[in-house]
């Protein structure tokens, strides 16, 4: 490598955001090559980024982490994170084949998260926005007592503020490990929303691969305006424990975005590369409406 | 209900031998003219002695088969019992009356409230009628609608819980049973009357919690109130059903441990043994409890109301910041 190529490289990487934000989110950097799980197409993992992490061979959605979801669709800079020194406790001494204290230490050195949710506010093509992006790498995106309270912080604070509310979902729902405080949950930020709504803020969810459960089941599937990000499974109850309870095989597109749109459960379907000119356009157009 | 109609659990078959033996005794007086009073009486003191430490010292799963006793009261056993002129209204308007999900007016001591509940069977018959009290979306629909009723004309609403949880199917799926929960949860949250909810048996997840966003909850004794079944965690967390019992234990859903979180605002006692050993005790005892939090309630506004109950659920959850 040349001394040229060495700053060029360097210079790079620090200008990429994607990049540089992919890393504290926990992405593996080491590789490469990464291969597409739909279509097994061995894929740069530069050109990945490029393509915002969906495959240019078979439009596969790969999963992505709160920090490059956030890159992604806000403006550059523009991010200011809020109560980043909310940690989980341990309020049950909780133990199952490993103890959540372990577990929490576990996914905090793979993500470099304090728990499954980034909050903050930022801006959309100018528009300021008040976000919570949720992150599955943390384990599986559960909502527990951290969850709750960050999520609702921020749709008060975009009360506060009058400013949009964006929430971002990626969960497999409740976190057991905090069992009933978790379930209440979903009452704290559902009563969040219904607070927005009185003061008319407008309130739009994200939903993304995956989310359920006590996820879909509040804060998520409270949108004024509902968006599913293509590709994205979402549903209630997992898909096991369908099969379980009825006995029967399930259709192959069960609980994906499309399934849900043709049941009139979500507003849209949106592909990765739209979804900022989506939101964009959805807030220019309450914009509008919005007391000044 | 009496006790005879109840086959014992596992854990309490040697209350009833004991009981078995103090019907023995009295025979044997009866019959062969022997003074056995003292001795009698001496056996029913210990027993009773030995039935209260028995009960009070139930482990999380032993109560779970309280909670799930097949002679439990139901919702409509309890309605029967506390209200009267009950008047059921049916239906979500939309095309379905979802039969795990009842509801309707009455009167409670003259107190004219919206009573809604999850209604489970006794009978094989009946608990397909209700679908083993795990409703669908349009169940919750149905609740919505009675909750904007009971709104309107300021009746204070009691929720009865007894839920394995909400439906998992795939109809339930396609008509929304996430999203129907989560609008409840957000409507309970602006309604300007009332709002009581009582665990009756089981309270699980959001199945439960899409009727209990009240102003105060309570849960029965023996009853139980989880983010998960402990079946459900056993399998997903130790990838064995048969674990269910330590994920019990685990998930801490005891009315006394959700008393200790500062979930419930209180415990309504139930006879020894639990209420399927005497339905009237359990259902006076909910009675009364409903109508104190009533009494309490009613002189605020609906402002008040709403305030309250926000304030409640925003203080729920612990951890760390600094």
């Amino acid at each position: 490598m040349s001394l040229k190529d060495w700053f060029e490289k360097r210079k790079k990487k620090q200008l990429d955001p994607a990049l540089v934000e992919s890393k504290i989110s926990g992405d593996d950097l080491s590789k490469l090559w990464e291969k597409c799980y739909n279509c097994n197409a061995q894929l740069p993992k530069k050109d990945l980024e490029k393509s915002m992490y969906v495959c240019p061979k078979c439009d596969y959605h790969f999963r992505i982490g709160a920090r490059t979801r956030i890159a992604q669709l806000l403006d550059p800079n523009s991010f200011n994170e809020t109560d980043i020194n909310i940690l989980p406790g341990d309020p049950l001494e909780f133990m199952d084949t490993k103890c959540y204290l372990s577990r929490q230490k576990e996914a905090r050195a793979k993500t470099h998260l304090n728990d499954a949710v980034i909050t903050g506010t930022g801006k959309i093509e100018g528009w300021e926005v008040a976000v919570a992006v949720m992150d599955f790498a943390y384990m599986g995106g559960s909502m527990g007592s951290v969850v709750g309270e960050k999520v609702t912080r921020i749709i008060e604070e975009g009360i506060k503020r009058k400013i949009p509310i964006i929430a971002i979902t990626s969960s497999g729902g409740a976190r057991m490990q905090e069992s009933c405080l978790s379930l209440m949950q979903m009452a704290k930020t559902s009563c969040a929303v219904a607070r927005a709504n009185e003061e008319r803020i407008l309130y739009i969810t994200l939903l993304t691969e995956p989310t359920f459960g006590g996820v879909t089941a509040s804060f998520g599937t409270l949108g004024d305006v509902i968006i599913a990000e293509q590709g994205a499974r979402i549903g209630f109850a997992g898909r096991r424990v369908i099969e379980q309870t009825i006995r029967q095989k399930l259709p192959a597109d069960f609980q994906t975005a499309e399934y849900l749109l043709k049941y009139g459960q979500v507003d849209m379907v949106c592909k990765r590369e739209e979804l900022r000119k989506t939101l964009e356009k959805i807030l220019r157009i309450h914009a509008s409406v919005l007391k000044a | 209900m009496n006790k005879l109609n109840n086959k014992p659990l596992d854990f309490e078959k040697s209350v009833y031998q004991i009981e078995e033996k103090i019907q023995e005794l009295k025979n044997l007086g009866a019959e062969s003219g022997f003074d056995l009073e003292d001795q009698i009486k001496t056996l029913i003191i210990q027993a009773e002695e030995f039935k209260k430490q028995l009960y009070s010292s139930l482990t999380p799963s032993q109560r779970l088969l309280i909670a799930r006793h097949p002679q439990r009261p139901s919702f409509l056993n309890y309605v029967e019992m506390i209200a009267t002129d009950w008047t059921e209204l049916h239906g979500d308007r939309a095309g379905t009356d979802d039969r795990a999900i009842i509801g309707g007016i009455a009167q409670i001591e003259g107190q004219s409230v919206m009573l809604i509940g999850t209604q489970k069977g006794k009978t094989t018959k009946e608990n397909i009628e209700y679908n083993f009290g795990m409703p669908q979306p349009e169940g919750y629909r149905k609740a919505l609608r009675l909750f904007y009723h009971a709104d309107r004309f300021r009746l204070p609403i009691i929720t009865l819980i007894d839920t394995p949880g909400a439906y998992p199917g795939i109809k339930a799926e396609e008509t929304g049973q996430g999203t129907a929960i989560a609008v409840n949860l957000r409507e309970m949250a602006k309604l300007e009357t009332p709002l009581i909810s009582i665990i009756l048996g089981e309270g699980c997840s959001g199945g439960a919690l899409g009727l209990a966003v009240a102003n105060r909850v309570y849960m029965l004794e023996h009853s139980l109130y989880t983010v998960i079944s402990p079946e459900g965690c056993a399998s997903i967390l130790w990838r064995s059903a048969d674990m269910a019992n330590t994920a019990a234990e685990a998930l801490k859903i005891t009315s006394e441990d959700l008393f200790r979180l500062n979930i419930i605002d209180g415990i309504i006692k139930e006879p020894l043994g639990g209420a399927h050993y005497n339905w009237e005790i359990t259902a006076n005892n909910l009675k009364e409890q409903v109508l104190s939090a009533i009494k309490e309630l009613s002189g605020m506004s609906g402002q008040t109301l709403k305030k309250d109950r926000y304030e409640k659920f925003r203080k729920m959850g612990v951890f760390l910041e600094n």
